[in-house]
C-alpha cells in the first residue's frame, strides 16, 4: 500500500492554556482517495485532530505535542502553515466568517493571489474550479447575496485551487438547511471522484454524512480514538450512543423491530438496505404492535394570532407575504424552511423589532401592533441562537436579573423572582457562579432564564440547538419540554428535522416568504412535495417504512417517536 | 438588514467608473494636494469648474451622496465660524491691508480681507469633497486594496481596508440583532433614560458584540492563514486591471493640474493670491 497522506503515531497534544491533554495516543493513517468521517461529541477532541492536520496547531494554537504526525511526509511543527495549506485544504464551519473576498471570484482566487500567480492564469483557474463546484454563474456576487450552501461551495473552491491532496471539512453541515446539507455531501462525493483527494469530514451528524459513501468512521471520545472501522463494521456495533452520537434513525428503528444489524444488511445507507422478507415482516409487526394512543386535541385558548402579515425590508421586495396562523396557549411549535424563507423575519415582527407593512398581530385577542418592543417583551420572549450574543454580565445572578432592573420592582420582589426563575431553569445551585464557568448548554439556559424572569407567556427561540452534539441537544430540548409542560408556549425556528419530529407536534413551513403548510411535524416530512419545496429532507424512517411496505409512513414515524420517548422515560425512571 | 447606505460604491456605466482604482487614487491624491496647497482663488475657481464637470461625467447624482454632502456642509460651516471666532482679522494680516466694512463689536470686525480668506477656505473644501466622494462612490471596493498596493502601500495594510469593507456590514447586522434582543430585555437606548443609565445600557450591547467580533476575527485570521496569506513579500490581485489609455490620460491630466497649480501658486513666492495690493 502507498504511503499515507496523514499519519498519526502515538500522538498526543495539550493546548498551552489547558491543564490536561486534549488528545491521547492517537494512531491514525489516512490514504489518498479515502473518505473518512471523524465523529465524536463536543469536547471529544475531533476538532483538535482537524487543527493538527491543517497546521493551525501549532501555528495559531500553540501547545505541547508528543509522538509523531506526518502530513504529506512533513512534520507540521517544522513545516510552515503555508506548506501544509498546499497539501491539505480546509473548509471551516463558519460559512460567513471564512468568506474573505468581496466577491465570489476574489474569494476563490485568494490563495492564488497569495501565491503570486499571474492574473491571467489565476482567472483561468478560478473559472475552472468554480465550474467544478457549480458556482461559475455567480462569480460577481457579494457574500450577502449567496445562500449558506453557496458560500460553502465558494470556500470549497477556494481551497481546491491549490490542487491539494486532502480536503478537510470541519462540521460542514452545522449552518445549512437540510437540503443544502444533503447537496454538500453529494458535492463532496463528486469532487472526490474527480480529484482523487483524501476527504476527511469532522461531523457528529452521522446519518446526514452517510447519505453518500464513507469508507471509514473514526469515533473519538475524551481525546482518544475509540473505534476506527470500515463503515459497515462500525454500524454493526452499538458504540454510537455510548459515546454521545446519534445512530441513524433507520438503524434504530430496525433494532427496535428486532432486526439484527449485520454487514450483510448493507447498513451504511437506507437506500442500500438488503432487508429479507422476514426482516420486513418484523418491522411491520413492530408497527402494528405499537399503536399510539389517540391524542387529545389542544382546546386551550388562542394566544398568538397573526393575520395577513406582509413585510419587506426594501420597498418592492416582500420578505413575508400575507401570512396567517395562530398558536394556542401551551403549544410547542416549530417554524421550518430554507435560509431566507422569512422565519427570522416573522420572529422580528412578532417581537416588534420591525414594523409590518400590512396585517395584524394579536396576543390573547388584543391587537399589539401599537405596542413597543419593551411592552411586547413582557409577554413574548426572544432567545437568540448563540448565547454569547445575549450574555452581557459576568455573573449568572446579574445576567438573569437584568431585565427586571428596568421595571419598578422592589429589591425583595426581584430577589424572589430571580430565585424562582433560577430554580425553574435548574441553575439555582450555580447562582453565584460566573457565566464563563458554564458549558454552552448551561449558557443557553442562562439566556433563557434571562428571558423567563419577565414571565412571558410565549418564548421564541432561534435555532436553539444549532451546532450541538446529541448530548447537549437532548439536554436543551428536554429542558424546553419541561418549560412547556409548566405552561410556557414555545415557538422554535429550526433547521433540525429531528428536533421538529421529536419535540414539536406541530410545524409551520415557510418558503420564500409564504406560509406553505401548517400541520403535524410527521406529516411535513412524509409529504415529498412539501419536503422539496421547503428545502427540507425526508427522514430515513420514511424510506424505511416504504421499503417495508407500510402504507402509512407518517404513522410509522409518529409511532417511532413515541416509542423512543417511552424508552427514554423508562431509562430515566 | 437592508439599510440605506450613507456612502458606498455606486455602480453606473460611466468613463470615471471605467478607470482603474489606481488611477482614481492617484488623481484623488494629486487633486487634494493641489487644492490644499493653493490659496489662489483663480486656480480654485478653475478646479471647482473642472470638479463639477467630472462629477457630471461620473453619473453620480447629488441625491446619491446627499447625506455625506450635508455633513460636509455642516463641518465647513463650523470650521468657518471657529476661524472667525478665534482670528477675526487673520485676513488683514495675510493680505497686508485692511478694508473695514462694519466695525462690529470689540475685536469682531468685518473686513473685506477676512471675508476673502473665508471664501478661499470654503472654495478649497468645495473642491476636494466632491472628488473625494467620487473616488469612494466610483471605485469598486474590490479594487481598493490592489490600487493601494500598486502605489507602494504594503499589501497587508491594503488588505486591512478590504477586510473592513467586507466585514463592517456583517458587524452592523450583528449589532442590530443584539441591540434588538437586548431591548426586548428592557435595555432602552432611546433618549428616555438618564445619560448614565444609557451609557451603562450600551455596555449590554457592546460586550456581546465585542465577544462575537473577537470570534469572527479568529475565524477570519485562521481562514486567511490556511490559504497562505502573508506567505510572500508580494502578492498578485485577481481584480487588478492594467492601466489603459484613459488611465494614462487621467493621470497625466492630474499631474498637469498639479504642476500648473504649483507654478502659479509659487510664482510670486506666496501661496496667497492678493487682489488687495
Amino acid at each position: 500500500m502507498a504511503e499515507p497522506i496523514i499519519s498519526f503515531r502515538d500522538y498526543g497534544f495539550q493546548y498551552l492554556a489547558q491543564a490536561s491533554p486534549t488528545l491521547y495516543h492517537i494512531d491514525l493513517d489516512i490514504y489518498s482517495g479515502e473518505k473518512v468521517l471523524i465523529a465524536g461529541a463536543s469536547g471529544s477532541g475531533k476538532s483538535t485532530i482537524g487543527s493538527c492536520i491543517n497546521g493551525l496547531i501549532p501555528y495559531a494554537y500553540p501547545g505541547e505535542s508528543t509522538g509523531t504526525l506526518l502530513v504529506g511526509g512533513k512534520d507540521p511543527a517544522k513545516a510552515s502553515i503555508f506548506e501544509l495549506s498546499q497539501i491539505v485544504g480546509t473548509v471551516l464551519q463558519d460559512t460567513d466568517g471564512q468568506f474573505i473576498g468581496l466577491t465570489v471570484g476574489e474569494d476563490i482566487a485568494f490563495a492564488l493571489e497569495n501565491d503570486c500567480v499571474p492574473q491571467g492564469e489565476m482567472q483561468e483557474t478560478v473559472r475552472e474550479v468554480a465550474k467544478l463546484v457549480d458556482i461559475d454563474h455567480h462569480l460577481e456576487y457579494a457574500p450577502h447575496e449567496l445562500s449558506g450552501g453557496q458560500k460553502q461551495r465558494v470556500s470549497l473552491a477556494g481551497v481546491m485551487v491549490e490542487k491539494v491532496q486532502a480536503l478537510l471539512f470541519d462540521e460542514p453541515l452545522a449552518n445549512l438547511d437540510p437540503a443544502a446539507g444533503r447537496a454538500t455531501i453529494e458535492l463532496i462525493d463528486r469532487i472526490q471522484e474527480r480529484t482523487g483527494a483524501a476527504v476527511i469530514i469532522i461531523e457528529h451528524r452521522l446519518e446526514d454524512v452517510l447519505w453518500r459513501r464513507v469508507d471509514r468512521i473514526v469515533l473519538m471520545d475524551e481525546g482518544r480514538i475509540v473505534a476506527d472501522l470500515p463503515t459497515k463494521d462500525f454500524l454493526v456495533g452499538r458504540m454510537l450512543l455510548e459515546h454521545g452520537i446519534r445512530e441513524p434513525l433507520y438503524l434504530t428503528a430496525l433494532r427496535y423491530a428486532g432486526v439484527p444489524i449485520t454487514k450483510a444488511l448493507e447498513p451504511q445507507h437506507v437506500g442500500s438496505l438488503r432487508l429479507s422478507e422476514e426482516n420486513k415482516e418484523q418491522v411491520r409487526t413492530w408497527f402494528r404492535k405499537n399503536e399510539n394512543p389517540e391524542k387529545a386535541g389542544n382546546e386551550r385558548p388562542e394566544l398568538l394570532r397573526v393575520e395577513n402579515l406582509s413585510f419587506g425590508y426594501t420597498p418592492g421586495v416582500q420578505n413575508l407575504k400575507n401570512v396567517s396562523f395562530s398558536v394556542r396557549e401551551g403549544e410547542m411549535v416549530s417554524i421550518v424552511g430554507k435560509n431566507g424563507a422569512g422565519k427570522s423575519t416573522l420572529a422580528k415582527l412578532i417581537c416588534g423589532f420591525e414594523k409590518p407593512v400590512s396585517g395584524r398581530i394579536c396576543l390573547s385577542g388584543r391587537d399589539i401592533s401599537g405596542d413597543t418592543i419593551k411592552e411586547r417583551a413582557k409577554r413574548i420572549g426572544y432567545v437568540m441562537q448563540n448565547p454569547n450574543q445575549m450574555i452581557s454580565k459576568p455573573l449568572i445572578w446579574d445576567e438573569v436579573e437584568m431585565a427586571l432592573l428596568a421595571g419598578n420592582m422592589s429589591a425583595e420582589e426581584r430577589k424572589e423572582r430571580v430565585e424562582e426563575t433560577l430554580k425553574i431553569c435548574g441553575l439555582y445551585p450555580f447562582r453565584k457562579w460566573p457565566v464563563s464557568a458554564l458549558s454552552f448548554g448551561q449558557k443557553k439556559r442562562v439566556t433563557i432564564a434571562g428571558i423567563l424572569v419577565q414571565r412571558p407567556q410565549m418564548i421564541i427561540l432561534d435555532e436553539p440547538t444549532a451546532g450541538q452534539d446529541y448530548h447537549h441537544y437532548t439536554e436543551i430540548m428536554e429542558f424546553l419540554k419541561e418549560l412547556n409542560a409548566q405552561g410556557f408556549t414555545i415557538v422554535m425556528i429550526t433547521h433540525d428535522m429531528h428536533l421538529m419530529l421529536e419535540y414539536t407536534p406541530r410545524a409551520i413551513v415557510f418558503c420564500e416568504g409564504e406560509l406553505l403548510a401548517d400541520t403535524t411535524a410527521a406529516h411535513v416530512l412524509n409529504d415529498p412535495g412539501l419536503v422539496e419545496r421547503a428545502n427540507l429532507k425526508e427522514t430515513s424512517l420514511y424510506t424505511l417504512s416504504m421499503a417495508c411496505g407500510i402504507e402509512n409512513p407518517q404513522e410509522f414515524t409518529e409511532r417511532f417517536i413515541a416509542y423512543e420517548e417511552a424508552r427514554r422515560k423508562a431509562q430515566e425512571g | 438588514m437592508a439599510r440605506v447606505a450613507i456612502l458606498n460604491y455606486i455602480k453606473r456605466p460611466s468613463p470615471i467608473h471605467g478607470l482603474t482604482g489606481t488611477t482614481k487614487l492617484v488623481f484623488f491624491i494629486a487633486w487634494s494636494v493641489a487644492s490644499m496647497i493653493t490659496f489662489d482663488t483663480r486656480i480654485l475657481v478653475c478646479m471647482l469648474v473642472i470638479g463639477a464637470v467630472i462629477f457630471r461625467i461620473s453619473q453620480i447624482r447629488i441625491r446619491d451622496i446627499s447625506v455625506v454632502l450635508g455633513l460636509a456642509a455642516v463641518f465647513l460651516l463650523l470650521n468657518n465660524i471657529f476661524i472667525y471666532l478665534f482670528t477675526p482679522e487673520y485676513g488683514v494680516e495675510l493680505y497686508e491691508s485692511r478694508t473695514l466694512l462694519f466695525s462690529g463689536v470689540g475685536r469682531y470686525t468685518v473686513t473685506a480681507q477676512q471675508l476673502f480668506y473665508h471664501l478661499n477656505i470654503t472654495l478649497k473644501v468645495i473642491c476636494v469633497v466632491p472628488v473625494a466622494l467620487l473616488f469612494i462612490a466610483c471605485t469598486d471596493p474590490s479594487e481598493f486594496a490592489a490600487s493601494l498596493a500598486r502605489i507602494g502601500v504594503s499589501y497587508r495594510a491594503g488588505y486591512a481596508v478590504s477586510l473592513a469593507l467586507r466585514y463592517i456590514p456583517d458587524v452592523q447586522r450583528e449589532y442590530t440583532n443584539i441591540s434588538q434582543a437586548q431591548q426586548a430585555r428592557g435595555i432602552d437606548l432611546s433618549g428616555k433614560d438618564k445619560f448614565f443609565t444609557r451609557l451603562k445600557n450600551s455596555v449590554a450591547i457592546l460586550l456581546p458584540l465585542v465577544m462575537s467580533s473577537l470570534n469572527r476575527i479568529e475565524t477570519v485570521s485562521n481562514a486567511m492563514e490556511l490559504r497562505g496569506f502573508g506567505k510572500e513579500k508580494k502578492r498578485t490581485w485577481y481584480t487588478q486591471r492594467s492601466l489603459k489609455r484613459n488611465d494614462w490620460l487621467a493621470i497625466g491630466f492630474a499631474v498637469v493640474i498639479l504642476v500648473i497649480d504649483l507654478t502659479i501658486t509659487f510664482w510670486d513666492g506666496s501661496r496667497y493670491y492678493n487682489p488687495f495690493l
